[in-house]
């Protein structure tokens, strides 16, 4: 019975204290006499009570945690973001972080956020999403100031997905209103990203002398499905077949040509374009502690370093330090002439005016 | 409450007891989440929400949501009635499979069956391209969303008529056809109008169910403003842009259209049930 | 009940209580039909999926084992509870007679009418952090919203009136004669339910577990909005099968997706083993 008990301790001694308790208990006491079983039940306690002790202490000085709420598409970024952030921040002296991430649409993860989900850094598809979280005081009004590039350490651009070999000769964006042409785009209403396409579309127009408004109108009645999603119109062109162009996220188009094949599809870069600048910002009054702020600021400051940016340019975004770049991935974005949002007066005049309710969006549908 | 509800008759134990339990959990799961939502329309004020609904395109999405539920409910009414017949009354290699198979469109999480199903009936999908042939377009239009709500209101009649049937007394049919009857008016005369309670409820459910359907539709339906979008994605689109007076000004609509509706189907339920006792 | 049917074969060519062959085999075949283009041909398709790439790697990801994890115990809680619930609903409506049980009975159906979407912003009105319920829950280190108890609301409320929809309708049908013959020679009321009302609405009562049971793992919208979405916590499998749809990992998405189908088979093949074994049982229920 005795080298019965000494394995199942020894055994057990990987587990945490309260399993080791349970399992030497449990299994070791059920033939012993009463008096014996007293003691052993009082030192499995003392184990227990140890054990937790122990782990307790170990937490509060350990597993300093932080959740980053984002958007769909930066899953792979982040996913290794927060491994290298992690290495760096253990390399300055400090404990493992616990890093968590949440990823879904853009504006419902801001809603989550307002609604109380405990986020200590968002890092959203547009500015006015995490302005709205501002507007609630979770975050100070000038955020966007408070980190370089408008807080946004990585940006994109609006590209066309066509078919192999361009067969429609879809060069530019009026080329996307010609006769039969059918264009997939996501609901600006419902994609965060989709506003972006929208805008584009915007500023090419002025720039060559049309009429924005009647150009979109055109556009859109152009468009014969409206997914609620980039995901959603990404699936629609390249797995069901609909459509002859797809207006996607430059890092969307890249992601779908490795994911899909790139025998199957082709860029093409029109002559003007929109910068999308998805920001980072810290919410501050999720933060606890002095602890937990200087773990906040750093994680979104090591964004800029070049090895993050460097990871960025990886996962086919447009970041600003190209010189820990490899030099592939860099030389893959052509040049071209972007506007930004600021063209647009910022998202806080874009925003209502364009997509608002009863906004110039709606208006396209509404009937004439 | 409880003195309103105090029944007629009390022949029967445990009526205080089980109304308790009903009423608590009924307001705590149920009641009071609506009530927040009721306050907030009430917030927002009548005119407000009036103003959110009695949009051309709010009417629009409404009119698609209703009318494409009750479509499909009624397909699932004759579907449901004939799966559930099939199941309980014949032998058949693969009954259990098939038994199996009703309760699958709830285990699936809708948009994984809105992908499911546009895999299928998009232009290049199995059914698709066959019914491309034909001239037919169900992905991405009106047909499209039909055929997501028929799918996830499928096991409703089928599970609401299938232990009335399975514990039906046969003896009834025998008498029938003893007094001279043909299957066919045993049928209709005596067995449908006995599983008509059942399957009522089993429409309500599928009708109340396919009406807030929101996941397996977006895939299929195209969304376009005025011809396929749902009223669902009208609350989600509210959403994005914060506006949560306005999503729950469109909630309220349709919670109340569809209250309307049940209580309707209940009311004749109740009826119904009346006069089969009463006859 | 297996064993009455053919037992009426047997004694007519054409019995008086089923339809000629033809009619039998074209019923079944419109069943079959229907059910293959409506319910196998998606399952194929969410199986070919997954078994088109590496889905034993997308198995052992820790994310989708915790999204498992959380959804068997989110699962596990609601389901009873919501078959206690359903029994209580069922007796109180069919065995007495009150007024306004048509309302009592649509504000029982209430749930299916709301969009999953709004039952979701519901919760968060009522719950969310902005909200005096909310916030004085946040304070005490009790958060609703965006953890285990919001999942849970979420389904209760999703899945409410499965089971009692289930057993109104054959309740209803039975009437209370037994009952009330059971009260008349003695019985408590307790045992009267056990020994008399519980036999006869057994099945009713598993179809509506089974239902409510596939309904609690499968539902998304609601979850959605009151999940908060963190990955290995509070993401359930839905969930996590959308965000891996959207990462475009679709092998791993759809092998969650038939790991769900899977689990509704099991309880489904439960049902079957708990048929076979009372087969007996019940043919005496429908030959009493």
């Amino acid at each position: 019975m005795t080298i019965e008990i000494s394995i199942r301790i020894g055994a057990s001694r990987g587990l945490p204290g309260h399993m080791a308790g349970r399992t030497s208990a449990h299994y070791a006491i059920a033939p012993v006499v009463t008096a014996p079983r007293r003691s052993l039940a009082k030192r499995t306690v003392a184990a227990v009570i140890t054990g937790a002790l122990v782990l307790g202490a170990a937490g509060a000085l350990n597993a300093q945690t932080l959740l980053n709420v984002s958007y769909d598409p930066t899953r792979e970024f982040y996913r290794e973001y927060n491994t290298q952030f992690a290495n760096w921040w253990q390399a300055q002296g400090n404990a493992a972080p616990k890093l968590e991430t949440s990823h879904g649409g853009s504006g419902a993860q801001a809603r989550a956020v307002m609604d109380g989900l405990n986020a200590q850094v968002v890092t959203l598809a547009l500015a006015s999403d995490i302005d709205k979280i501002a507007q609630m005081g979770k975050l100070p009004a000038d955020w966007q100031s408070r980190l370089p590039h408008n807080a946004s350490p990585y940006t994109s651009t609006i590209v066309f997905l066509v078919r192999k070999g361009n067969p429609k000769h879809i060069q530019d964006w009026d080329d996307l209103t010609g006769d039969g042409i059918e264009v997939i785009t996501p609901n600006p209403k419902t994609s965060g990203g989709a506003r972006w396409n929208y805008l584009a579309a915007w500023a090419w127009a002025e720039k060559n002398g049309k009429d924005p408004k009647a150009f979109v109108h055109d556009l859109y009645a152009h468009v014969p499905v409206l997914d609620s999603g980039a995901r959603g119109a990404t699936t629609t062109f390249a797995q069901r077949g609909i459509g002859d162009v797809l207006l996607a996220w430059e890092n969307e188009a890249y992601l779908a040509l490795e994911q899909m094949g790139d025998d199957a599809f082709d860029i093409v870069v029109p002559s003007v374009s929109i910068r999308a600048e998805p920001p980072v910002a810290m919410v501050t009054a999720n933060i606890k502690d002095d602890d937990q702020r200087a773990l906040a600021q750093a994680y979104l400051e090591h964004l800029y370093a070049p090895e993050a940016q460097a990871l960025a340019f990886k996962h086919f975004y447009r970041a600003w330090d190209t010189s820990a770049a490899a030099p592939e991935d860099v030389a893959r974005f052509p040049k071209l002439d972007l506007v930004g949002i600021e063209d647009f007066g910022g998202w806080s005049k874009a925003q209502p005016d364009h997509f608002g309710d009863g906004g110039i969006f709606d208006q396209i549908y509404v009937p004439q | 409450m409880m003195a309103a509800l105090r029944p007629r008759r009390s022949a029967m134990p445990g009526f205080g007891i089980t109304m308790g339990v009903t009423l608590t959990m009924l307001s705590l799961v149920v009641l009071l989440p609506i009530g927040a939502l009721v306050i907030k329309g009430t917030a927002f004020g009548p005119e407000a929400v009036w103003e959110v609904v009695n949009r051309p395109r709010t009417w629009a999405a409404l009119w698609l949501s209703f009318r494409l539920s009750a479509l499909a409910a009624l397909f699932n009414l004759v579907f449901g009635v004939l799966l559930a017949w099939v199941l309980v009354r014949y032998r058949f290699v693969g009954r259990r499979l098939f038994d199996a198979a009703v309760d699958l469109p709830f285990a699936l999480p809708t948009a994984v069956a809105g992908i499911a199903l546009t895999t299928l009936y998009a232009p290049n999908g199995v059914f698709g391209s066959v019914l491309a042939h034909l001239g037919w377009r169900v992905a991405y239009t009106q047909w499209g969303i039909f055929v997501a709500l028929v799918f996830v209101g499928l096991p409703f009649v089928v599970r609401t008529v299938q232990p009335v049937l399975a514990t039906m007394d046969r003896e009834l049919e025998e008498a029938s056809a003893t007094l001279g009857a043909s299957r066919t008016r045993t049928i209709c005369k005596v067995i449908l109008p006995m599983l008509m309670p059942a399957a009522l409820t089993g429409v309500a459910l599928a009708l109340a169910r396919a009406v807030g359907e929101y996941g397996s539709v977006i895939f299929i339906a195209g969304n376009i403003p005025m011809r396929t979008e749902i009223a669902p994605l009208l609350i989600v689109i509210q959403l994005e842009e914060f506006n949560y007076d306005a999503a729950a000004a469109i909630g309220l609509a349709m919670l109340a259209i569809s209250f309307v509706l049940l209580l309707a189907i209940n009311l004749l339920q109740v009826w119904s049930r009346r006069r089969i006792e009463n006859a | 009940m297996p064993d009455t049917v053919p037992h009426a074969f047997a004694r007519h060519a054409v019995s008086p209580v089923t339809e000629r062959a033809w009619v039998r085999h074209t019923l079944i075949a419109l069943a079959a039909t229907g059910l293959a283009v409506l319910v196998f041909a998606p399952l194929c398709v969410v199986f070919q999926e997954a078994l088109a790439g590496d889905w034993r790697t997308a198995l052992a990801n820790p994310d989708a084992r915790s999204a498992i994890r959380l959804t068997l115990t989110v699962t596990a809680i609601s389901v009873p509870l919501n078959a206690i619930f359903g029994i209580t609903a069922a007796w109180a409506i069919t065995k007495f007679e009150f007024r306004g049980k048509a309302l009592l009975i649509t504000l029982i159906d209430l749930p299916f009418s709301v969009s999953p979407v709004v039952a979701g912003l519901c919760l968060v009105l009522l719950f969310g952090a902005n909200t005096g319920i909310g916030g004085w829950m946040v304070a005490h280190g009790h958060p609703i919203i965006f953890a285990l108890p919001g999942i849970v609301l979420a389904t209760l409320f999703i899945t409410f009136p499965f089971v009692a929809r289930e057993l109104i309708p054959l309740m209803t049908e039975q009437g209370r004669t037994e009952e009330e013959a059971a009260l008349s020679l003695g019985a408590s009321g307790l045992r009267t339910f056990a020994t008399v009302t519980l036999p006869n609405i057994r099945w009713a009562l598993l179809y509506g577990v089974l239902l409510s049971n596939a309904r609690a793992m499968g539902e998304f919208g609601a979850v959605a909005v009151v999940s908060g979405k963190i990955r290995g916590q509070t993401a359930t499998m839905p969930i996590t099968i959308e965000m891996l749809y959207n990462e475009y990992l679709s092998v791993a998405a759809f092998t969650l997706a038939a790991v769900l189908a899977l689990l509704a088979l099991v309880t489904l093949a439960l049902k079957t083993a708990l048929e076979l074994r009372h087969a007996d049982q019940l043919a005496a229920i429908g030959h009493p």
